[in-house]
Order: structure tokens, then sequence, then C-alpha cells
């Protein structure tokens, strides 16, 4: 057989039914009605526009994630350190909040304030990631890996210490800021900030564009595919990629300001809300498509979202979205596999 | 035991790797087996001791016919194989990497097997402590390492794939010294090498491979120079040659010692003036490949200089980003490893390779730069096609097509291997051309025709020894042969002078 578009697609869609018919495998072990389950979850998703605007709250972060991290896979690089980088934005946006809130500043001129600082706040974790790589040798997916519980750590000590609460420390995270200092959001009560989903937007345009018509983007590209080919073709190889690194943690790091400015309104231990791992799987499953971002990361949100009324409704955990995001990654890199082994490649040109 | 080889066959797509290769190796001898780089000799030992299964022909140990399929099953029937670099496990101690390949039991007697291997090396008077780890060895050590523990194994064929490249003068004369002593208790020893100093001085007999075939057989007294004809061929006719008129100064190389993982080469002195070709002769690993990759800035050289231009710019040290700047190019052999970078289509190539600025790419522009390349050069694919699709010699033509215009000095390995001689003659026309508009090129090539039909001078490499630079007219295929070969090399200075 040849490898064809239609083939590829037939793929995908196989790898999609296997992972829901063995998520089903599992509701029925755990003893639960599978088309209830799913129904449960798009009702969960879009049932109501306040459970959509969340399934869009979730999104914003996931998308700006994945578009970071578009690049980082471009020059061929598994950032796992995202995480960090999205809490490491969100301690810099506290802080840029905590001093310059009661600045007598605009408030419009201290949010903007606290995004810059959130974009600087998860680069410059992201280029230690980098850094450790290229002058230390250590492999970037361990060096995140490590950097991320640093991380994880410097948040909480700063929310039970230096930025405790008046009185007792929380695990609930620092005092709210004042409301002026909220993103706008379509209602009062909603969580939705038009002005975040426009960043998000933008930011996977701005990936989209990088990666198909920019030198750089090609260049990113270069050094993935072969980075030794790359430098004798005059490519400074390292200077790439910690360039992409830093694009990565940037993006990561408005994540971070987004949770912080729009979402909780405070610095919280769970900041990052593992969107930085969620990001890595919708990166591979549109196998690291820039077009494909904005669709499949709105999914994955919808699942999240949709998955919270489970323990309500059906008793069930909402894990069940995540054994779904799991199963379908997991299918389509099989999928990826078998399609290889298969199908052969396009013809040779002689 | 007694290894009998019967039409051995092995095809790698359209390249007949070996073609109906018999062989009958005795007990009690050391044979050796000759010939230049892809010759077949290692895929022939390779097949031998399972790694690769023919695609006919078979296999007979003591007049048995066997079939082997995996390394392990070569072990058991007792052929055992020491690779040029040796498979062995830097990170453990002797002793673990000698019990490693044992079959049975759960737990390793530790204890035995350290008063066996201790008895064995006594044999041999190698001397390795089992505690010590295997990082700390010397490729030599190393080798003797890996002897003791295929004869643990119970190896009765042993089978040596270049084992004289990076060991010291006294490790091989410990080396052979063992070797003859293995075939005087019986082994069957093959010895797989280019150099003909070291099969002259062991083997009891040589079997020379050339393209896949057996082309000859030689029993001692060896004849240095029927041996050369048969691994590179007759000297072919030479068309006539224009002698360029070398201009001015493109690459002064002064004193320049790099260390390799294996071997080191020292002092290497050598001006390139413009217009000039020089070819770097010698077996591959002879240090050739490293030399070159210093010229570009990609290895730093250990002592000693590279400089630039009439003006004698000082490049040492500096990256090869830094040598492109300065209009030098290189041309890696290994193409899609090096050269290009597969997933990206031609067009996208020539973008990279321009250096354009600005931040859009010009995709008409680029489309554009890409025809007239692909039709320069006469590639075979268009400007879509990604570059791993291309067949070798587009690929090759490629590489070529991505130099800038205006170079001062290209560095190329084996810029024709494995092209037909449509494409060969193709690519030198377009390098001379190069040459004509005062650009000079320093070429590695393992074709001794090509060495001498192209070079104003060459530089023969033997085991990092590097010749003087040597005029291309003076040499002939057979001598040039006889020097890869490590010989000869006693009465080179003086040739130096005149040069």
């Amino acid at each position: 057989m040849r490898d064809t578009p239609s083939r590829r697609v037939l793929f995908q869609v196989g790898a999609v039914v296997l992972a829901l018919l063995v998520t089903t495998v599992v509701l029925i072990a755990a003893k639960a009605p599978p088309l209830a389950a799913f129904a449960n979850i798009v009702q969960g998703a879009f049932g109501s526009w306040d459970v959509t605007s969340n399934v869009l709250v979730a999104w914003v972060p996931l998308l700006l994630v994945t578009s970071g991290l578009l690049l980082t896979f471009t020059v061929g690089l598994w950032n796992i350190g995202i995480e960090g980088q999205i809490i490491l934005g969100g301690i810099f946006a506290t802080w840029a909040l905590r001093v310059y809130g009661s600045s007598g500043m605009s408030p419009t001129v201290v949010l903007i304030l606290a995004f810059v600082a959130g974009m600087v706040g998860g680069s410059l974790w992201a280029m230690l990631a980098g850094a450790l790589k290229t002058f230390g040798g250590v492999n970037e997916i361990f060096g995140g890996l490590g950097l991320n519980f640093v991380a994880t750590a410097l948040n909480i000590w700063l929310i039970f210490g230096p930025w405790k609460r008046p009185g007792v420390a929380s695990m609930s995270g620092t005092l709210p800021f004042d409301q002026r200092l909220w993103m706008p959001t379509v209602t009062p009560q909603s969580m939705l900030s038009v002005p975040t989903v426009i960043i998000a937007v933008a930011a996977i345009a701005i990936v989209y564009l990088m990666i198909q018509g920019t030198y750089f983007g090609l260049r990113l590209k270069a050094v993935g595919k072969n980075a030794k080919a790359a430098y004798i073709l005059g490519i400074p190889t390292w200077q790439h990629m910690m360039a992409s690194f830093a694009l990565c943690g940037l993006f990561a790091g408005v994540a971070g300001a987004v949770q912080v400015t729009a979402v909780y309104h405070r610095l919280i231990p769970s900041i990052s809300s593992g969107y930085g791992y969620l990001g890595l799987m919708v990166a591979m499953l549109i196998n690291y498509k820039a077009a494909f971002a904005a669709p499949v990361a709105l999914f994955f949100a919808a699942l999240n979202v949709g998955s919270i009324q489970l323990p309500i409704v059906l008793r069930l955990d909402s894990s069940l979205a995540g054994v779904l995001q799991g199963t379908l990654v997991l299918f389509v890199l099989l999928g990826h596999g078998v399609r290889q082994r298969v199908l052969k490649k396009p013809q040779v040109v002689s | 035991m007694l290894v009998e080889l019967r039409d051995i066959d092995k095809t790698f797509g359209k390249v007949r790797a070996n073609a109906a290769i018999s062989l009958r190796i005795p007990p009690a001898s050391i044979q050796g087996v000759l010939g230049e780089n892809g010759a077949g000799k290692s895929t022939l030992m390779k097949i031998l001791s399972g790694f690769y299964t023919p695609d006919s022909g078979e296999i007979l140990l003591d007049g048995k016919a066997v079939q082997i399929h995996s390394p392990a099953d070569a072990i058991r029937h007792g052929i055992g194989m020491l690779h040029q670099d040796p498979l062995d496990f830097p990170p453990m101690k002797i002793l673990d990497d000698f019990i490693l390949g044992r079959q049975g039991g759960l737990f390793p007697n530790h204890r035995a097997a350290s008063r066996e291997f201790r008895e064995l090396a006594g044999q041999f008077g190698f001397a390795l402590d089992p505690e010590a780890y295997v990082d700390s060895l010397t490729v030599g050590e190393r080798q003797q390492l890996e002897i003791l523990r295929l004869l643990w194994l119970g190896a009765r064929v042993l089978i040596f794939d270049e084992p004289t490249t990076g060991i010291s003068l006294p490790q091989k004369v410990k080396l052979f010294d063992t070797l003859k002593k293995l075939a005087a208790e019986g082994m069957t020893i093959l010895f797989v090498s280019h150099k003909l100093e070291d099969v002259e001085s062991l083997c009891t007999s040589a079997a020379v491979l050339r393209q896949g075939e057996l082309v000859g057989a030689a029993e001692p007294p060896f004849d240095t120079r029927l041996l050369v004809e048969m691994m590179f061929g007759k000297e072919l006719p030479l068309a006539p040659k224009k002698t360029a008129v070398p201009g001015g100064k493109i690459l002064s190389v002064k004193s320049v010692s790099i260390e390799g993982v294996r071997l080191q080469i020292r002092g290497v002195d050598l001006d390139v003036r413009s217009g000039e070709v020089i070819g770097l002769a010698g077996m591959e690993g002879s240090g050739q490949s490293l030399f070159l990759g210093a010229c570009a800035g990609l290895t730093q050289p250990v002592g000693g200089s590279f400089c630039l231009d009439e003006d004698e710019r000082d490049m040492t040290g500096r990256s090869h980003l830094e040598f492109k700047k300065r209009g030098v190019a290189y041309l890696p052999a290994a193409r899609l490893e090096q050269g290009l970078v597969p997933g990206l289509t031609l067009t996208e190539h020539f973008v990279l390779s321009e250096g354009l600025g600005g931040l859009f790419v010009d995709r008409k522009k680029a489309e554009a730069l890409a025809k007239e390349r692909i039709s320069t050069f006469n590639i075979k694919g268009t400007p879509e096609s990604v570059v791993e699709a291309l067949s070798g010699g587009n690929q090759q033509r490629a590489l070529l097509a991505l130099m800038r215009p205006r170079l001062t000095l290209i560095l190329v390995e084996h810029p024709t291997r494995g092209l037909d001689i449509e494409s060969t003659i193709y690519i030198w026309s377009k390098l001379k051309e190069r040459c004509e508009q005062g650009t000079a090129i320093v070429f590695i090539s393992s074709d001794l025709d090509e060495i001498l039909q192209y070079s104003d001078r060459v530089l023969v490499f033997f085991a990092g020894q590097v010749s003087p630079p040597l005029r291309a007219e003076s040499l002939s295929v057979e001598r040039l042969g006889a020097l890869i070969g490590g010989k000869d090399w006693e009465n080179l200075p003086k040739e130096a002078v005149n040069a």
C-alpha cells in the first residue's frame, strides 16, 4: 500500500475510534454506562453558555503553551519544562501586580506590565533549561523536569512565605488582587476574558506564520531535522535552540499571567494546572502541525471541562477525561508507527 | 576448524556487496582478507559472524553446512568476531564485560569467572586487571579483552576486522604474537585489513576482494606489486591534464596537529594556492577526514595554525561559521547525515544556504532560485522534492548546487563516491569550473584514479601519518597504492624536496 493523504486520515480516524473503544471498556469495567458518560461530557462542555465559556477559559492557556511547544518541537527539543515556565510566568506576573498595583498607574498599564513580566519569567526559566542543555550537556527533558520541581517549590515558598496572606498562609493561595487589577471578563461572574482569547489566537497565528513563512522558522526546521547539516549549511545551531526555548517560555509565561490575572486573580499553588503536559499531548496529537492546534486544543479543553460534572451526575471520577486524552494520544502515535511500517514511502525520484 | 564459504551472495539495494564468493580456510592458519573500502570485506565477515544472512550461498564448518542467524548463533558454532571498534561496555568492569554473553544461570559465578579470566590472560601474557573498568583500557587492551572473552565463550574461529588501526606498535607486535600463537593451537584466524605490510608479515595466505568479487589469492612470499594491482585494478592511461598555474595563497596549514578518537595527526604543513586541487589519499579512517574537517573549522587542532587568504588571517580556533563567512565551503561525504536536511525540499535548502536576510521567505524568489540551480546542475527533481527522495547522484549534485557563488576554498569528501561515470564527469567539470575562477579545492577520495586524475598535488595519509605534498604526475596508481598501504614511506622526504 502507498502512503496517501486519504490513508493518513484513515489512520487518524481509526486512532480516535480505538481510543473511544478503550475508554468505553474502562467505563464498562467501572460499571458505568458509557453512552451516558460520553453524553455527559458533551453536555458538560457545550450544554450551556456558562460551561462553554469555561471551555474557552481552559482553551486559552492550553493553546498558548501548545503554540510555544510547536517551536521547541520544530527545533527538535522536548521542552518538558513547560510546566515550570508557566509557573514562573504566574510568579513574575504576580510580582508585577504586587509592585505596581498600588503605584497609582492605570490598571491597564499595570496589567500590561504583569503580562510582560510573565513573559520574561517564563522565558528566563526556559532559557535556563536551554543553557543547561547547551553549556552543561544536560538533556532538556531531565533539566526541564528538574526545573519543574524547583518552580513548584519556589511557588509554594512564595505563597507560604513572603507573599502569604496577612495572618495565616493558605493552600488557596495569596490574597486576591484588587478587583481593578482583574482582567476584564464578559460578565462579572465569568472567568472568560476576551483579550486573553485574542492573545491566544494571535499566539497560534504568529507561530503558524513563523514556521510556515519566515527564514527563522525554516532555520528552526532545518536544525530540528538535522542539526549537523544545518550547521554546515551555515545556521548557528545552539543559538536557534536557545531562541526557540526563549520563545516557548515566553508563551508559557503568558499562559501563567493569564491564569493569575484573569482566572484566579491570585497566585495559587497549582497555577499551571497541568496545562504544560496537556499541551505536550496536543502537540503530539497534531503531529506538530500548527494548523490543527486550535481545534484540538479546544477538544481537549472541552474534555477537561465536560468531565467536571461526571462525579456529581454519574459518580464517576473526572479523571475520565485524562483516560480519553491519554489513550487518544497513544493510539495516534501508534497509528503513525504502524503507518510507517505498513505503508510504503512515496516513490523515489530518480 | 575448517571454514568454507561457498558462493556467498549479498546485495544491498542496487549494490552487490558480495558476488559468489568462495573461500576455504583450513584450521591453524591466518587468512588475510585484503581490499579497499567498499570491496565487500566487512560484509563477508559479517555474514560469517551472523550479523547478516547471505542472499544465497552456504557456510560449512568442518565440512558440515550450518545456518548462522545471529552473532549468538555464530559463537555457538565457535565463530567470534572482533570489530574494528571494539563492541564492549566502557562503563563496566572488565570482569563483567568478560562474563556478558555467557549463557545460563541467573547469577554469574564471579569467582570462577575471575579465576578463569586470570588463567586465560596468563596464557597470552595479557596484563589485564579484571576489577578495572573497561574505559581505562587502550584500544589494544580492549582487543585483548575481546580475544579472551571470545575464547572463553568457545570460539575456534576468530575474525579480526582492521585490528591494527589505532593501536601502538608494541601492541601490534603483541597482537601478532598472540595471533600466531592462536593459529599454532589450531585456531582459524581471519585477518581483514587494507594494510599490505600487516598482511604480508602475518598471514599464511591472502585473498583479495574488489567491488564485491574475489579477484585473487596469494601465498607468501607475497608480491606487493601484484597485491596492489589486485586491490585497485590495473593502471588506467590518464587523460592529458592541464596543469593549473597556481595563484595567490588561499590556505596555509602550519605544523598542525589534530587528535581524533583513535589517531593523532602531527605537524602537517601545506600551502594551498588559488586554482589548485589537492587530493587527500588514504584508506578511510587514516586521518584525512579529520584533517579536512579541521581545515573547515569543524574540528579544532591541538597545535599549529590555519590561515586563510593572501593576508594570512589566522583562523585557528574559529568556528566553521566564520570559515564559511570567509568563503570556505565544506561538502561532507555523508550526504543525508551531514550535508542535507531530510524532510526539507530543494527550494528550502537553497533558501537556507544563500543565507538571505529578511523576515519572511520570498517564495517566488526562492522558487526561481531553486529552478535556476536545478537546471544548472542538472538535478533530476523538482523544487518541491524532499532531498531524501533524490538518488545519490542527484543528492551530490544538490550538495554542489548549494555552494555559494563566490568561494575561495572548497573542501569536499568523496565528491563522486557511489556515482556513475556520467555524474562523476559532470561533478568534476563543475568543480574544475570553480578552479578556473580561482577557487582552490581540497578533496578526499579512496579512488586512486580520481586522485591522480584531478589533483595537482597529493597528500597521502596512513594511520595518522601524513606525507609531504607530492606532485600528482610523479605518482602512479601502483606507487600511491603502496603508500596508502603503508609501504615505501622511507623514500618520501627526498621526494618532497622536489615537489
